[in-house]
């Protein structure tokens, strides 16, 4: 594998983040089994699969969080393990499915954690860091609320808090692992508008293939670790493939002026 | 604004503290004023000379002041051990001794006093000392042997914690005599009695490096507020951090009980009520914390070495006297949060 790594650091520096043909096992198990994924600076990639298909492991090991057991992900050309972490995290911003805390902290105090990876230790944040902190809140709108406490916060609004947080690391991407799983269904549509009308490339995670077919520019399909299907969601998201993936026979149709694909579940495949 | 108010507080608590110190000092048996405890410090600093009768300059330069600095400094580093514990291991119940340093430091204690470990050539400090190291040092061993998660290593110290008070237990049971035991039974709850300047030195010493290591860390210790792995996608490297916190409170922690024993629930409540003050953002949290407890652990010891007259009560009983009911309204707090 070494002399995969190699000749990836020779790209051109702008390429993001990509994971090159990247393994993963827990317990003696693959999880994740030779898998690659490119996406295009300032898109919105969605991750689909059943549960278990290993998408929240690929995420972290995007994050650089896990490591990969072969197989290399790269920033810029530079595979993560050669990065610090906290380099790492002021490219690289991460939306868990459901965070939460038992510390009594208010929405600014959230938003201002995004600041970590940009501050010295010992020095008091700077105006830079209040100025963004403002924008990341201005750009969720969420200024009115950056004194109310996480606590007091419906689900929808935690998650806003959260990408305010990761908005703050200023990342050039940005990964998010089921985020809308919890919220209601205006918050999910609410939630997803807003991840992809931001300048950074999002690789997202999710259940819903509606939402999927809707918000993402491009769909990469796993199942048991691989990857099955990657495209365009009008042309990933076929009757077919639903059934071989899931297990579930459905009826896609497509309708409106950008010929989104439309999914109506009919019942499990025998 | 908010920076002007927390200079403000700062400036009120060190006032308050070095108010406590001298005021404190001045109660007991003997008789002496304030200004007393001025010139006696001013005389021993060679900025003047004291009036006083030297027994008198003796009763505040040789007892009450290093006992009562020294109450003040592990009022600080207990407060700030377990703030920086509670956030570590998220945990609200964590405090210094969870991981297990107190009670191999009672281990070591009783090794010295009772079985006579070290042939005489071995302080009750010492010895104190070296057990907290090694109980901790075993807390270390067993939860990386365990997998290193936060949960194996408060579970770690909770073993360590049981085996070395049952060889404490073990140990005063066959070996002591009633004298023996009453002496060690003081010690393992806490006393601030019968220190001197090196315990005051060696403490504060101990306590300035950690502090400044904790504050240096005090971002870091934010990072933690959503767990681990929220921490490391902030780029905090989680398990140098881990490493290098708990062998400083460790250290801290140590120093602290090897000098004035165990002395519960300053290290459980006292953080609690700092985030009640200025929050938890910890680069305000750790020094309010420390103020808190010093003071808190000033008057707490000279409650407990007058209350009882000319008997004095563990320091470390009273605190819990005090803590239980306190750490009561805590949790009575916090339960909206589950």
């Amino acid at each position: 594998m070494k002399t995969e790594g190699a000749t990836h650091t020779r790209h051109e520096p702008n390429e993001g983040l990509r994971a090159d043909r990247v393994t993963r096992t827990a317990d003696g198990r693959l999880i994740l089994d030779g898998v690659s994924i490119t996406p295009a600076p300032g898109t919105t990639v969605g991750l689909l699969g059943p549960n278990g298909s290993g998408k929240s492991t690929l995420l972290r090991l995007l994050a650089g969080v896990l490591t990969p057991a072969s197989g290399v992900v790269t920033l810029d050309g530079s595979p993560l393990a050669e990065l610090g972490h906290r380099d790492i995290a002021r490219r690289i911003a991460v939306v868990e499915q459901q965070a939460d805390t038992q510390v009594e902290l208010t929405v600014l105090d959230v938003v201002r954690l995004g600041r970590i990876p940009h501050r010295r230790a010992w020095t008091p944040a700077s105006a830079t860091d209040e100025e963004v902190v403002r924008g990341a809140l201005d750009h969720t709108g969420l200024t009115d609320r950056a004194h109310q406490s996480w606590h007091t916060l419906s689900g929808g609004e935690r998650q806003r808090v959260q990408i305010a947080r990761a908005l703050a690391q200023e990342p050039r991407e940005l990964l998010l692992d089921e985020p809308t799983n919890h919220l209601d269904i205006q918050h999910q549509l609410d939630l997803l508008a807003l991840v992809t009308s931001l300048p950074v490339t999002s690789v997202v995670a999710l259940h819903d293939l509606n939402l999927a077919a809707m918000y993402c520019d491009r769909l990469v399909v796993l199942r048991e670790g691989r990857v099955v299907a990657c495209g365009s969601p009008g042309d990933i998201l076929t009757e077919e493939l639903i059934a071989e993936v899931y297990g579930v026979r459905a009826s896609v149709t497509r309708n409106g002026s950008d010929d989104r694909p439309h999914v109506r579940f009919l019942g499990t495949v025998r | 604004m908010t920076r002007l108010r927390l200079s403000l507080l700062s400036a009120a608590g060190v006032a308050l503290l070095c108010a406590s110190v001298a005021v404190a000092i001045t109660i007991g048996p003997a008789d002496i004023r304030v200004g007393d405890v001025w010139s006696v410090v001013a005389s021993h600093l060679g900025w003047g000379s004291s009036e006083l009768t030297p027994i008198r300059d003796g009763i505040v330069w040789q007892l009450r002041l290093p006992r009562t600095l020294l109450a003040a400094v592990c009022g600080a580093g207990l407060a700030v051990c377990g703030a920086v514990m509670q956030s570590l291991l998220r945990n609200p119940l964590a405090d210094p001794f969870v991981l297990g340093v107190s009670s191999g430091a009672s281990t070591g204690a009783v090794a010295v006093v009772v079985l006579g470990a070290g042939g005489g050539l071995v302080s009750v400090s010492a010895g104190a000392f070296l057990g907290a190291l090694v109980s901790f040092g075993l807390v270390l061993l067993l939860s990386h042997t365990l997998g290193g998660t936060t949960d194996r290593v408060v579970l770690s110290g909770v073993a360590a914690m049981q085996l070395f008070s049952a060889l404490t237990s073990f140990v005063v049971m066959t070996a002591a005599d009633a004298e023996t035991t009453r002496g060690v039974l003081f010690w393992l709850l806490g006393s601030l009695g019968g220190v001197g300047w090196t315990d005051v030195w060696v403490c504060l010493a101990v306590l300035t490096v950690t502090l400044l290591v904790c504050l240096g860390y005090a971002r870091t210790l934010d990072a933690f507020a959503f767990g681990q792995e929220a921490a490391a996608t902030l780029g905090v490297s989680v398990a140098r951090t881990r490493l290098v916190l708990l062998c400083a409170t460790a250290l801290l922690t140590a120093a602290l009980v090897s000098s004035a024993g165990a002395i519960g629930f300053v290290g459980l409540v006292l953080p609690h009520a700092a985030r009640a003050l200025v929050g938890s953002g910890h680069a305000r949290l750790l020094p309010v914390a420390a103020l808190a407890g010093a003071v808190f652990l000033v008057w707490v010891d000279t409650l407990a070495r007058t209350v009882l007259d000319p008997q004095e009560v563990p320091v470390g009983v009273v605190t819990s006297l005090i803590g239980v009911p306190v750490f009561v309204l805590v949790l009575y707090r916090t339960r909206r949060t589950r």
